[in-house]
């Protein structure tokens, strides 16, 4: 029996400014895979998770996420994707807990401390629950953001650069994070330049080069991005 | 009206963390207060008639670098974005932050009315009507000038941008509010004040409408 589609797009573009970001990119992921998304800095693996978590839209093109049109049902779409961004949609002056209670308040969710402390567990910063994000590191704030997007129980989680500022405990904490997810049936969309780690982790790959998709298949054949040459996209732990 | 508490809440407990800043703001209100006082003299009778004036504008120059900081927490690392994404919805995010401004900037207005007493001589006794004209006015000034933070909050020259938007908006709001506050000062022969509370309170109906109708326009892409 196929898998149902988790997220179809067709031929989107969009643009900044003068400058086309993505171009007619086209693709589709079928429910409960592990999708790594590569390419140089400034290919547009961003940009692409961005238009598929609704925080962007495409100039042209469309995108259909559990069937539902981007455009047209922008909140059911909300309701079953999250988005682990560049920027980590903390509030610095609040602490780790509040800044979980905030998104379990809008999310309809139990705010209360017992709910959220094993949240942190997961992310190894329970001990610093009490602590405000603006005392944290570039990797606890990651951490943090990372329990934030659990905190969601979506059914497609994009990731871009999971891996960004985590020391080798965290990238560990990544790998197992994405196994539960795979477990628990989420799809998976993660941007990274982490070549090997991807290719062992996720069973289907996105090359993107200049905003062109060049590459939408397995990982195993999947190419190294373009001026890769294996030396800059280490692997880290 | 989940969104709304929340929002809210999330707001109050920003502005708690940040109340360093918000006696910055009240020491900027009162130092304008000051500055205006040396520009009429020592002649009591004008600081007197001039007193609501200035009190009013400086409210208005101090709520510009309050309604600027309410956003400045959310621009850091696009936490509005990531509530946006949830999805929470738009007008409980705007009605949330535009109550939460609404209180700051009330709160503001009567730490000042004591500086404008010592300095313009300028004192009443009808307390309860000065608590609702600043009520009114800081309404007029906090649902606009809550939507204009979000709109300039994303630009580069917010600092500049938001009092060049707001201000006309507000000339309305500041000239109803002024007359009401005089009329509170000076005395009220005519009965003048209930027109203008009433021109405040529908000042403040429109914009708190017109905000939430047009807040979710401004902060999606």
């Amino acid at each position: 029996m196929s898998r149902m589609i988790a997220v179809a797009a067709a031929g989107i573009c969009r643009r900044y400014g003068r400058r086309w970001a993505l171009t007619d990119v086209s693709f589709e992921v079928p429910e409960g895979a592990l999708v790594m998304v590569t390419g140089r800095n400034g290919s547009g693996k961003s940009t692409l998770l961005r238009v598929l978590a609704t925080a962007i839209r495409a100039d042209r093109g469309t995108v259909r996420i559990l069937d539902l049109d981007v455009r047209a049902d922008r909140d059911s779409v909300r309701r079953k994707v999250a988005l682990l961004g560049h920027r980590t949609h903390l509030y610095e002056p609040l602490t780790a807990l509040e800044n979980l209670a905030v998104r379990a308040r809008f999310l309809g969710a139990d705010p209360a401390r017992g709910a959220l402390l094993p949240r942190l567990e997961q992310v190894g910063l329970a001990d610093r629950a009490d602590d405000l994000v603006q005392a944290f590191s570039a990797g606890m704030r990651q951490r943090l953001a990372l329990a934030s997007v659990l905190q969601q129980q979506a059914r497609v989680v994009l990731l871009d650069e999971p891996y960004g500022h985590l020391d080798p405990p965290g990238f560990l904490l990544v790998d197992g994070l994405l196994q539960r997810l795979r477990r628990k049936g989420a799809t998976v969309l993660m941007a990274t330049h982490l070549v090997t780690r991807g290719r062992n982790l996720c069973d289907r790959g996105l090359v993107l080069e200049a905003g062109r998709l060049t590459y939408a298949g397995a990982t195993a054949q999947m190419p190294e991005p373009a001026g890769a040459d294996g030396a800059g996209f280490a692997e880290g732990a | 009206m989940k969104d709304l508490l929340a929002a809210l809440r999330k707001d109050l407990l920003l502005q708690w963390r940040g109340r360093a800043q918000v006696i910055a703001i009240f020491a900027f209100g009162a130092a304008a207060l000051l500055l205006f006082s040396f520009a009429i003299g020592p002649d009591s009778a004008a600081l007197r008639e001039h007193a609501a004036g200035f009190l009013w504008l400086g409210l208005l120059l101090a709520s510009t670098l309050a309604l600027a900081e309410s956003f400045e927490r959310e621009m850091e690392e696009q936490a509005l974005e990531g509530l946006l994404l949830l999805p929470a919805s738009t007008r409980g995010l705007y009605y949330g932050k535009a109550i939460a401004n609404w209180a700051h900037l009330a709160l503001l207005g009567i730490a000042l009315v004591p500086v404008m007493v010592v300095l313009y001589d300028a004192a009443t006794l009808r307390l309860v009507s000065l608590l609702g004209v600043i009520l009114l006015g800081t309404a007029g000034l906090s649902a606009p000038g809550t939507l204009y933070a979000a709109m300039t909050s994303q630009t580069r020259a917010r600092q500049t941008l938001l009092p060049l938007l707001l201000f006309p908006l507000v000339v309305p709001v500041l000239l109803a509010a002024v007359k009401a506050t005089s009329l509170l000062i000076l005395g009220d022969p005519m009965g003048q004040l209930r027109p203008w509370t009433t021109l405040l309170a529908a000042f403040a109906v429109i914009h708190w409408s017109i905000g939430g109708l047009l807040f979710g326009r401004v902060v999606e892409d």
